[in-house]
């Protein structure tokens, strides 16, 4: 199959940047988006132009690198599905596609579809673990944990970090990343210790990353890779006003 | 960080700060149609009614500061998470389109200052009576400001207009305020959403009935 | 070159407990007077770098992704192993223990191996103390599940995605660290040499991945847990960018490379579906549990598998093997499949697949039943191929997935440089010719927790250092080094892009250094890969500069080392004339056509030191003692 690409390209941070477009010839539908990417790359190569940068790694869904907006949608058309698991078969011959990067004041785009997710790093670091040295750990059976519980802290820890939950709300909101980790921690006893000063500061590390407020558009869990829901969302602004009525100090 | 400037800073605080404020309105507007309906029972006990709202001072200035501060403190909130929004995506996707997102949901910004001019002009128009295009406007007969109010017809168009931005502003805001302050449930989600679109369609049909039946003469 | 292990004295059961004993300890106040570099932020280094940080070192962490939290760690499906013996079903550390010598087919460290029996227990404790959400009984005590090669279930795991959730677990302890300000963290930042400074490791010259700039930073110690290097093969199961760039130049700065040749094939990976294939991936082996693999009687048999009557199919595994049947192991089942397809009779578009039919067990369980087994695996199938698993066969073809062998390393994890440390998949130490499932993770962990930060300390106790700073000349010159290589690759201005040399190279390593390898292949391959190196070097084109963000640069400096593994791998297997483990040698078979291992010539781990370029490297044997466990051969009939 054939298609025409519309690709945001963009040298470096500073540059500006614009749509250009491609034609991505002798596709299979067996490819994958980013293989189709790949070809359209050697093309370019073989042209001597330079070829489109994008972020990938794993190519099996999980690793969280790839992130690009096609046709308006975060990783695309297909539900619980990242880039690198986007098959060509799901595009007819003949197809328009818009390729863009994350858009976000908290995700600076680095060159072409390539951007920088930092900030992501930042919020977990300002509480997104448990306080443990290693070393210090009881037995693990020492503390029994309801099925339940533990089983609804991996829905939320399921999250691989892509970020088109951000990428895709029309806010700009990470209100579905931080929150999947408040609650992954906040649902486990060992999270228990540090369930206040963790909402608080983590809010607060998501504010000053500059992201956007969550209205409850819910495109994020609509976008994302492992259907994570928005009830963490909620969770964590109950978690947050829990904390915010108890604590008295940080 | 517990401080209440250190709440209301956060995004998290501020949505929380709307969804109360939010909520006080939504109770507000229900008691406002219950009370509005008396029209359909006559000049009598819709006066009554009205007579009765202001016979404690206190009362009514208790309550109507309660309202301005919520209304205030809501739309100040609005504004700077609108601007914070606004600033946290400096490009535009040339392309964009939605998944999961309502009309509604999209189309809060735009129903919610819709809804604080037809405020005004609703205070000036039935409470204050200073813009009462139907003729003589009587601070005792509020059932003959209604009449005389909603017989002018282009009147009538623009309150009905504000009830259905009101009704998508409700639809959205009173199932998103209970996710706002966290009260969510998987086993009453559904129920919640549910009583959302209920609320919001009788208070709109509520509202939207008395200009109706003032236009087709069955309140005269 | 000298080959210690430094294994010490006594008892197995006691050897680590004495060893932590007479280790030296750095003083706490001391602690932050040490810097130390970790190399990758996956289990190993991520684990690594947070514990060193933990007791008070300075640490320097980097990883070419943009976060640490992406190492491909984190596509780890199965499990993590534990002697906890929770379930009570005769687990024990030395059953663990003689599981993986077994496993890895009498080739791998004794002591090592016990101490990691020893410490798998302390890992799961702490991991459920961080918070990884395993997954429990209605009783809310942790659950486990059995895997390949052990008859007990020792197997820890978070759905199908263990690996992702040790993984954060570790990221966050990291973060943690991060934000505490003991370890500074250098993201899209890719180790391009090592700097050895009067025979110790004390830096690493790097490339900023973003801006291009060529960067050295010194330290006290190295750590490297740069992964393993199945990648040289192109097409295998790791990520995309997984590279053997930090350990390939550590060893052409004196680091021994051990066993190259213990390369690891999983038999369920979906098969290539044409030349554009950028990886491959695995399904889990549990599959065979209920699936039968065949292929026609006939060759090119064009009909689908549904219209091919069962006695003209040929079920290869139940008939060659009738009591294991499906289940042999990992090796001998890619084998087969491999020889199936040699033999032309394999199917699929390309013929390089063998069918794995539900059919049977769909009938006998029905779908429901199936569904609740391997839901996910028929959906991820599904998703990559469009053929639904419930109505079709599915197609099956073995893949590289792990590599036992990597820098060699003693007992205290340090490599033959001193203050070159080296954990998780990087090294060679305790897999043997083999790798059981759910070791892995266990591995990385093991080093980077437990084992990194104590003996890390004992060589900073015990060793004097001068002090040098990134300025010093020695540093410069390793930059220089880098850039004029950089620059190389940026001038050569032929034709081809990396990726068309590193498949061509991938091929050849496949067909004559892969599932099966004989001394014909390997002198052939040994002879064409230098061709492949000497027209790369050619005609290769990289597109763009060195000061930017240059994916193809980044790719073309891998393959370029990837040349060189390549050769020292096919060398390692030529020389290593036996069968072990994966490491099968046509030449050397049982009768029933299974490895046989050669243990009075081969029982050595095979050490390779760097003698520059264009000259052959040196062997070195370290040799294996087994005091605690019973050579024998594995049968499988």
């Amino acid at each position: 199959m054939n298609l025409t690409l519309f690709v945001w390209r963009q040298e470096d941070a500073n540059a500006q940047g614009r749509m250009e477009k491609y034609e991505a010839q002798a596709i299979t539908p067996d490819m994958s988006f980013l293989e189709m990417l790949d070809v359209v790359n050697l093309g370019l190569i073989a042209q001597g132009r330079a070829p489109i940068a994008f972020e990938h790694d794993c190519r099996e869904g999980i690793c969280g690198s790839c992130s690009m907006m096609i046709n308006g949608v975060a990783h695309g058309p297909r539900p619980a599905t990242a880039t690198c698991q986007l098959h060509m078969r799901h595009f007819k011959d003949g197809d328009t596609l818009h390729i863009e990067p994350w858009r976000s004041k908290a995700f600076p785009v680095i060159k072409d579809l390539v951007v920088d997710r930092g900030s992501f790093d930042r919020i977990i670091q300002a509480g997104g673990y448990v306080s443990v040295n290693t070393g210090n750990a009881p037995d693990a059976n020492a503390i029994p944990v309801p099925k339940v519980d533990s089983e609804l802290a991996m829905d939320a820890a399921a999250c691989i970090g892509c970020g088109a939950c951000v990428a895709a709300c029309p806010n700009g909101s990470a209100a579905l990343f931080t929150s999947a980790k408040i609650s992954h921690l906040g649902l486990l006893p060992q999270g228990g210790p540090e369930r206040e000063i963790r909402v608080l500061r983590m809010v607060e590390a998501m504010d000053e990353e500059g992201f956007g407020n969550c209205t409850m558009h819910r495109e994020c869990e609509a976008v994302c890779p492992k259907q994570i829901s928005t009830n963490f969302i909620a969770r964590m602004n109950r978690e947050f006003l829990r904390a915010s009525l108890k604590h008295a100090k940080t | 960080m517990s401080s209440p400037f250190s709440f209301y800073k956060s995004t998290v605080g501020k949505k929380i700060v709307m969804a109360v404020t939010g909520f006080i309105g939504v109770g507000y507007v229900m008691g406002h149609v219950c009370g509005n309906l008396l029209v359909f029972a006559g000049p009598g006990p819709l006066n009554n009614y009205a007579h009765l709202l202001k016979v404690s001072k206190a009362f009514l200035w208790g309550a109507r500061s309660v309202l301005i501060a919520a209304v205030v403190l809501h739309v100040v909130a609005a504004y700077q998470l609108w601007r914070t929004s606004a600033e946290s995506r400096p490009t535009e996707y040339v392309r964009w389109s939605p998944v999961n997102s309502t009309w509604a949901s999209r189309t809060m910004r735009w129903t919610g200052p819709l809804l604080l001019i037809f405020i005004a002009f609703h205070l000036f128009h039935l409470t204050g009576g200073q813009i009462h295009p139907g003729g003589a406007f009587s601070e005792h007969d509020v059932y003959h400001n209604v009449v005389t109010g909603f017989r002018v017809w282009w009147v009538s168009v623009a309150y009905i207009a504000a009830m259905l931005a009101l009704s998508l502003h409700m639809y959205h805001g009173v199932w998103s305020m209970f996710q706002s302050v966290g009260l969510n449930h998987p086993r009453y989600n559904g129920f919640i959403r549910h009583a959302a679109t209920v609320v919001t369609i009788v208070v709109v049909v509520g509202f939207i009935s008395i200009p109706v039946a003032v236009l087709l003469r069955l309140i005269s | 070159m000298d080959l210690n292990s430094q294994v010490p004295s006594g008892p197995i059961e006691k050897k680590w407990d004495q060893h932590r004993f007479e280790m030296k300890l750095v003083n706490p106040s001391n602690k932050r007077k040490h810097t130390i570099l970790v190399v990758g932020s996956g289990l190993a280094g991520a684990s690594a770098a947070a514990s060193l940080a933990e007791l008070g070192y300075n640490v320097k962490c980097f990883c070419y992704q943009d976060s640490p939290r992406r190492a491909h760690s984190i596509a780890a499906q199965g499990g993590i192993n534990a002697a906890k013996n929770y379930p009570n079903d005769g687990d024990s550390i030395s059953r663990l223990f003689y599981d993986t010598v077994k496993g890895g087919d009498f080739r791998s460290r004794e002591a090592n191996v016990y101490r990691l029996a020893q410490i798998s227990v302390n890992i799961i404790d702490q991991c459920v103390a961080q918070g990884v959400p395993f997954a429990r009984e209605y009783g809310g005590l942790l659950d486990n599940r059995s895997f390949g090669g052990a008859q007990v279930s020792r197997t820890f795991y978070a759905r199908g995605q263990t690996g992702q959730q040790l993984l954060l677990g570790a990221y966050q302890a990291l973060e943690r660290q991060i934000h505490l300000r003991k370890v500074q963290m250098f993201p899209r930042t890719e180790m391009l040499d090592l700097i050895v400074i009067d025979g110790k490791a004390r830096g690493i010259t790097a490339r900023n991945l973003v801006t291009g700039t060529i960067e050295s930073f010194v330290g006290d110690a190295v750590v490297l847990a740069t992964g393993g290097y199945g990648n040289v093969f192109y097409l295998s199961t790791n990520a995309k960018n997984s590279n053997a760039t930090a350990i390939w130049r550590a060893y052409k700065r004196g680091a021994a490379f051990a066993n190259p040749c213990y390369t690891q094939i999983h038999p369920t990976c979906i098969p290539v579906s044409g030349h554009y294939q950028s990886k491959l991936t695995l399904m889990s082996e549990s599959l065979r549990n209920d699936g039968r693999i065949w292929v026609p009687l006939k060759k090119g048999d064009p009909r689908p598998p549904n219209e091919i009557p069962r006695q003209e199919r040929d079920y290869f595994l139940e008939r060659k093997y009738p009591s294991f049947g499906n289940l042999v192991p990992r090796d001998v089942a890619s084998r087969n499949a491999k020889q199936i397809c040699d033999e032309g009779r394999g199917v699929g578009p390309t013929g390089q697949s063998v069918y794995l039919d539900f059919a049977e067990a769909l009938e006998r369980l029905g779908e429901e039943t199936i569904r609740e087994k391997y839901g996910n695996l028929f959906e991820m199938y599904e998703r990559i191929t469009a053929e639904n698993p419930y109505k079709v066969p599915m197609r099956i073809y073995p893949a590289i997935h792990y590599t036992m062998g990597g820098l060699w390393v003693d007992y205290n994890l340090m490599s033959t440089i001193p203050g070159l440390f080296v954990a998780g998949e990087a090294n060679f130490s305790d897999h043997g010719a083999n790798r059981l499932g759910a070791s892995a993770l266990m591995q990385g962990l093991a080093d980077g927790y437990f084992i990194i930060p104590y003996t890390l300390g004992n060589y900073l106790a015990s060793t004097k250092l001068e002090k040098v700073t990134a300025e010093d000349p020695r540093c410069k010159q390793t930059e220089d080094g880098v850039s004029a290589l950089t620059h190389q690759l940026l001038s050569i201005n032929g034709q081809r892009p990396a990726d068309s040399f590193h498949q061509e190279l991938g091929k050849v390593l496949w067909e004559d250094c892969g599932m099966a390898r004989s001394e014909a292949g390997l002198k052939r391959a040994l002879r064409k890969i230098p061709e492949i190196r000497e027209e790369f070097w050619k005609d290769l084109r990289v597109i763009g500069a060195n000061e930017e963000l240059n994916q193809e640069l980044e790719k073309a400096g891998r393959v370029a080392d990837y040349m060189d593994l390549a050769e020292l791998i096919c060398r390692d297997a030529l020389e290593r004339a036996e069968s072990c483990g994966c490491h099968f040698r046509e030449e050397f078979q049982t009768p029933e056509g299974e490895a046989k291992r050669n243990d009075s010539d081969f029982c050595y781990v095979a050490a390779w030191e760097f003698k520059g370029r264009g000259q052959p490297p040196a062997l070195h044997k370290e040799a294996l003692h087994f005091e605690n466990v019973h050579l024998t051969q594995r049968s499988y009939k």
